[in-house]
């Protein structure tokens, strides 16, 4: 691979992060708005068909991409930042701190992590609608679902990131500039994030490109099972999720399900490519 | 050998307590009782299901009582399928998932690791990056959309297979596709970019030199230093393949133990729940157990008294 | 290093062994039905659901049973009188009945099991279809011992039934999952296992011979019913399916012979499925409607929960989103239950509910509350939900936000009165308004909406004790009127359709009815 393939990769990225932000403004059609041409085929008025409710799919396309995309970003961020933090913890501090925090890892690795995010977003769904109900953030309630959904799948991915940290950590803490750092009298917050943060870096925004998919996926799992984002909003996830319940052997609207697909397919590729491409230039 | 086996067990039992302890107590906690239906339920009924189950008192007697029951073998009472244990349920599910699984689990090694081997092998050619780009996209369909379409394709416009049920082997292709087909790009994935690794050694520029055609260097001399990392996934990787998966279960009709997770927790069926993820945890860490094994006795740089 | 090389081959040989455990297979029944869920139980006083009921009343006869049109037709019992008030029935059962194992099953066996569904230490959910027996309730909350419950024993052959009120569907009640009897020795010996195909006794026209969780439930003919010549088919399996593409796909595929539930039908496809020969629909004692929390702004305000009832155009959902024909409901109880009309309802009327939200201080919607709509997720709660929303936006100029939950939080919501609407459905469990109605009289587990009305009630009340049946229908009627046009607690909008799949020219008895009660015992091949 070439860099031209990273900048293929890149610029496609960007136009699909574009189109996700101005898309739905370009539309003519917004993306609740329940019209009469209900289950048509693509064509001129409708360029990607319409949905059981005569809702244009491209426009819901492109709002459920600001959806997935961000719940992607934000997941993968909350995970990145609770993964790393808790990795260069354990793996500086060492001895019987680490042995337990990593066992605490292997605890949450042999929990289901679906069973994890079903009872986290029960669990705290209401409360915080309520919670947010009664303070200036009343208008955020609406949208509880979809802050937990961000912290719950931020919260189920950190751990793998946490082990690989760790272990950079483990080897990175014996070397020459680490030692010299502890001499001269750093003191440990600063050895952490300025001598040991940037070694461990690029190996950490590898794995943003591969946990921003992962994410990207489970949204759509739980979309599935209907813990997602709240109808009529959509994300990608609900979309293809109310596309597979339309499959059947005698009369099938295959837009609904070709397209999410596609579009969900095709991102989850740039992604992956875009975690092997750096991967590769780190070497 | 034996040492390694002991300290690792002895070091299992507190993970697979504090799992349970944990998966107890979050689906005690989560809104919502798993008496209730559509139709209202007396209080008094209530209360007394909730004593006749065990559930009643405060969350720690609660999970104390559970877990003096688990220490006698008894993973308690299931709460929706009124009348029936857990250890019961899972006697019949399991084997069902173990088998679909093992098949899965077969499949995805047997078709990841020469795509892997294969697309490394072709490395910086189009054919390589096609390849390359087929692994990726068996990871980038999820399975709600690949297990209905499949039915689709392959029992109605092609009659190729049955499209759901449980008795024949005809019934386990479908299902054991699906199943296998988002991990056969993970083991390829890990084959390719391990292969690659290796390839850039000592010992295969060694080889190369003395004339060992290109296909012998992959997968004689090369693919056994690389699959090391394939060899850590497979743990986990055989422990949620074995426990089978929600979708495939409800969309192929197979009565296994993968929709107990979901389920279960959607119907509060605490016991279940906390019986399938102990299932689950102890296969992953038997799993992993035989991961780490295989390892050291692939890569004679790890001694398992370490 | 040789060992090394063995290693990959032991990983392979490890999984393909565990192939031995598992795959085995009995010849196809004669008939193989999709029936829904994994069934919770088959004890007939635990059990609450439809797809329960149909393996129940395969299993167990009570002392009356259903025909494949769903009329009460005699049962365990061969006839049986009723006191000029209409509250003492008398049941004289057939001679020489038998248990599966060959014990003679007598009228005692009806009191145990009836006793047993009341007993507050059996737990079960349906006790209160029980209430119509003098002295049942105050049995069940324990201020009364068994002996003072209306059920008595004249003779093995005579049980005499005292009742609260002149009931008269109690015959048919009869028939109902938990009055079946069960075969008390086998209960008490293996308490909550006896539903196990090992332990399984019966008096049923089929026997249960296999029961894998979420597989099959299997049933064989019962050499030892009263009438075994009724049954034709020997063998039955019955699928656990949960959802509906695959039930249709195993139909479609042949691998199942009849599709017992609208749930295991796609409802995309229902208009294309409504011309074929093998698609059977009919009307259902049962409506969907939505729930008004009426304790707490703004839908405590009547005018308020009338502009929303009015506001909506029912045939629009019925069309675009059920699909399946169903009749648009206007009041709870649906049409065709014997001898009772329903009072007419509302009729959609948007103009006139935007003048009620206008005086109830809302002018085109401005400025009402944040409400929300309550629903559990499945598909087509989803879709009625989206649509609903849009029409309350269009005519009122309110919106409504949706709000999903998984099962167990929403019943949660429902039974803390923690939402402004909820979606909800009833199904009648027998043929009666009472059924309905029922549920929302004062302090009612089942009313869910915190409205209370001491009219309706006492209305209801006075039905019940009344002797004469038209009359007694009269005052119902009086009630639902309250319900449905004045108080409005609730919003009905449609009525279910059921729907049958199966191939006529292959298979008989089975007929779309009210109670969607489709006997086993009844299906026969059909004659060609």
């Amino acid at each position: 691979m070439k860099p031209r393939a990273l900048h293929l990769c890149l610029a496609a990225l960007a136009f699909l992060t574009l189109a996700a932000i101005f898309g739905p403004y370009c539309s003519p059609y917004s993306v609740d708005q329940i019209s009469q041409t209900r289950l048509a085929s693509p064509d001129a008025t409708h360029w990607l068909g319409t949905d059981l409710h005569g809702r244009d799919l491209l426009t819901r396309l492109l709002f459920g991409a600001r959806i997935s995309l961000l719940v992607g970003l934000v997941g993968a961020t909350i995970s990145l930042f609770v993964g790393v933090t808790y990795g260069l913890i354990s793996g500086y501090l060492g001895g019987r701190t680490d042995n337990a925090m990593m066992r605490f890892v292997d605890i949450l690795y042999a929990l289901p992590r679906i069973v994890l995010v079903i009872v986290l977003i029960s669990l705290f769904d209401l409360k915080l609608k309520h919670l947010l109900d009664g303070t200036f953030l009343a208008p955020l309630a609406s949208h509880a679902r979809l802050l937990l959904l961000f912290v719950g799948l931020g919260l189920v991915e950190w751990l793998t990131l946490a082990r690989i940290v760790r272990a950079q950590v483990l080897s990175i803490k014996e070397r020459a500039f680490v030692l010299s750092a502890r001499l001269i009298g750093q003191n440990t917050p600063t050895i952490l994030f300025r001598q040991i943060l940037p070694q461990v870096l690029p190996i950490v925004l590898t794995y943003l490109t591969l946990a921003l998919p992962a994410v990207i996926l489970e949204e759509s799992f739980l979309s599935f099972l209907g813990l997602g984002v709240q109808a009529p909003l959509a994300s990608w996830g609900t979309l293809l999720a109310d596309g597979a319940a339309l499959l059947n052997p005698i009369r099938t609207p295959w837009w609904l399900i070709v397209f999410p697909s596609l579009l969900l397919a095709f991102t989850l590729l740039l992604l992956n490519f875009l975690g092997d491409q750096l991967r590769k230039l780190q070497k | 050998m034996i040492s390694f086996l002991f300290r690792r067990i002895l070091s299992s039992i507190p993970v697979a307590l504090a799992v349970i302890a944990i998966c107890f107590l979050l689906v005690r906690l989560a809104p919502g009782s798993p008496f209730s239906s559509e139709r209202a339920l007396d209080p008094a009924t209530q209360a007394m299901l909730e004593t006749k189950y065990g559930l009643s008192g405060s969350l720690p007697t609660q999970l104390f009582r559970y877990a003096s029951n688990l220490l006698h073998g008894d993973l308690g009472d299931s709460l929706k399928f009124r009348g029936r244990t857990v250890n019961e349920i899972i006697g019949q599910s399991l084997p069902r998932s173990l088998l679909l699984g093992s098949i899965a689990f077969t499949l995805a090694l047997a078709l990841g690791i020469p795509l892997g081997a294969w697309s490394a092998a072709r490395q910086g050619k189009p054919s390589g990056a096609i390849l390359n780009g087929l692994a990726l996209l068996t990871l980038s369909i999820p399975t709600f959309i690949l297990a209905p379409v499949t039915v689709l394709l392959f029992s109605f416009y092609i009659r190729l297979c049955p499209p759901a049920g449980w008795g024949s082997p005809s019934q386990l292709v479908l299902p054991a596709l699906c199943l296998s087909l988002p991990f056969v790009g993970v083991c390829a994935r890990l084959t390719r970019s391990g292969l690659l690794e290796v390839l850039g050694a000592d010992f295969i520029r060694t080889a190369r030199a003395k004339g060992v055609t290109e296909p012998n260097l992959i997968f004689l001399h090369a693919l056994r230093s690389a699959i090391l990392p394939l060899v850590a996934y497979a743990g986990p990787l055989a422990a949620s393949i074995l426990t089978g998966s929600l979708l495939i279960e409800e969309t192929f009709a197979i009565p296994g133990i993968g929709q107990f997770f979901v389920s279960g927790v959607i119907n509060r069926d605490v016991f279940l729940v906390s019986g399938v993820v102990l299932v689950y945890c102890l296969l992953l860490l038997f799993f992993n157990l035989i991961a780490d094994w295989l390892t050291a006795l692939l890569d004679p740089r790890i001694s398992l008294s370490s | 290093m040789t060992l090394c090389r063995g290693t990959p081959g032991l990983l392979a040989l490890l999984f393909p062994v565990l192939l031995l455990t598992g795959c085995h297979s009995r010849p196809r029944a004669d008939l193989i039905i999709c029936n829904g869920a994994e069934p919770q139980s088959l004890d007939p006083a635990i059990i609450s659901g439809q797809l329960e009921g149909r393996l129940t009343t395969a299993l167990l006869e009570g002392l009356v049973r259903r025909d494949a049109r769903a009329r009460p037709v005699p049962g365990c019992a061969e006839k049986w009188t009723v006191s000029p008030d209409g509250r003492v029935y008398t049941f004289t059962l057939r001679p020489n009945l038998r248990w599966s194992n060959g014990n003679p099953l007598t009228a005692e066996d009806y009191r145990y099991s009836w006793l047993r569904a009341l007993s507050p230490t059996t737990g079960s959910p349906y006790s209160e279809i029980l209430y119509f027996i003098a002295g049942a309730e105050d049995y069940h909350s324990g201020k009364v011992p068994a002996s003072s419950v209306g059920i008595q024993v004249i003779n093995d052959q005579t049980l005499r039934v005292t009742l609260l009120n002149p009931t008269p569907f109690f015959p048919a009640l009869t028939s109902f999952t938990t009055y079946l009897p069960v075969h008390r020795s086998t209960v008490e010996k293996y308490g909550d296992r006896w539903t196990r195909p090992e332990n399984w006794v019966g008096n049923g026209p089929y026997l249960l011979l296999d029961w894998k969780i979420n597989d099959r439930v299997s049933l064989e003919k019962n050499p030892l019913y009263h009438t075994p010549d009724r049954v034709a088919l020997n063998r039955i399996d019955a699928l656990a399916v949960n959802r509906a593409s695959t039930a249709f796909n195993l139909y479609s595929g042949g691998q199942a012979d009849v599709l017992l539930d609208k749930g295991l039908i796609p409802s995309l496809i229902l208009p294309e499925l409504r011309g074929r020969a093998d698609f059977h629909p009919g009307p259902l004692l049962a409506t969907y409607f939505y729930r008004f929390q009426v304790t707490r702004p703004p839908f405590n305000d009547a005018r308020i929960r009338r502009a929303f009832a009015i506001a909506l155009d029912k045939e629009a959902i019925t069309d675009k989103i059920t699909r399946g024909n169903e009749p648009v409901a206007t009041a709870l109880c649906p049409r065709g239950m014997a001898d009772y009309q329903p009072p007419e309802g509302l009729s959609s009327d948007p103009d006139t509910a935007r003048g009620l939200l206008a005086q109830a201080g809302f002018p085109n919607g401005k400025d009402f509350p944040r409400v929300s709509l309550l629903y559990n997720k499945s598909e087509l709660n989803e879709q009625l939900a989206i649509e609903i929303q849009a029409q309350w936006k269009r005519e009122l100029g309110v919106t409504v936000e949706l709000r999903n939950q998984e099962w167990a939080t929403y019943l949660r919501s429902l039974d803390e009165l923690d939402f402004d609407i909820a979606r909800s459905s009833w199904v009648g469990d027998y043929d009666d308004p009472n059924t309905f109605l029922d549920c929302f009289v004062t302090g009612r587990g089942n009313n869910r909406t915190g409205w209370s009305n001491p009219t309706y009630d006492s209305l209801l009340a006075s039905a019940l004790a009344e002797p004469n049946p038209a009359r007694r229908l009269q005052l119902m009627q009086q009630a639902e009127t309250i319900l449905v046009t004045q108080a409005l607690p609730i919003i009905p909008i449609y009525h279910f359709v059921g729907c049958l799949m199966f191939d006529p020219t292959k298979w008989a008895g089975l007929y779309p009815n009210l109670l969607d009660d489709h006997p086993f015992s009844e299906i026969k091949r059909a004659k060609n």
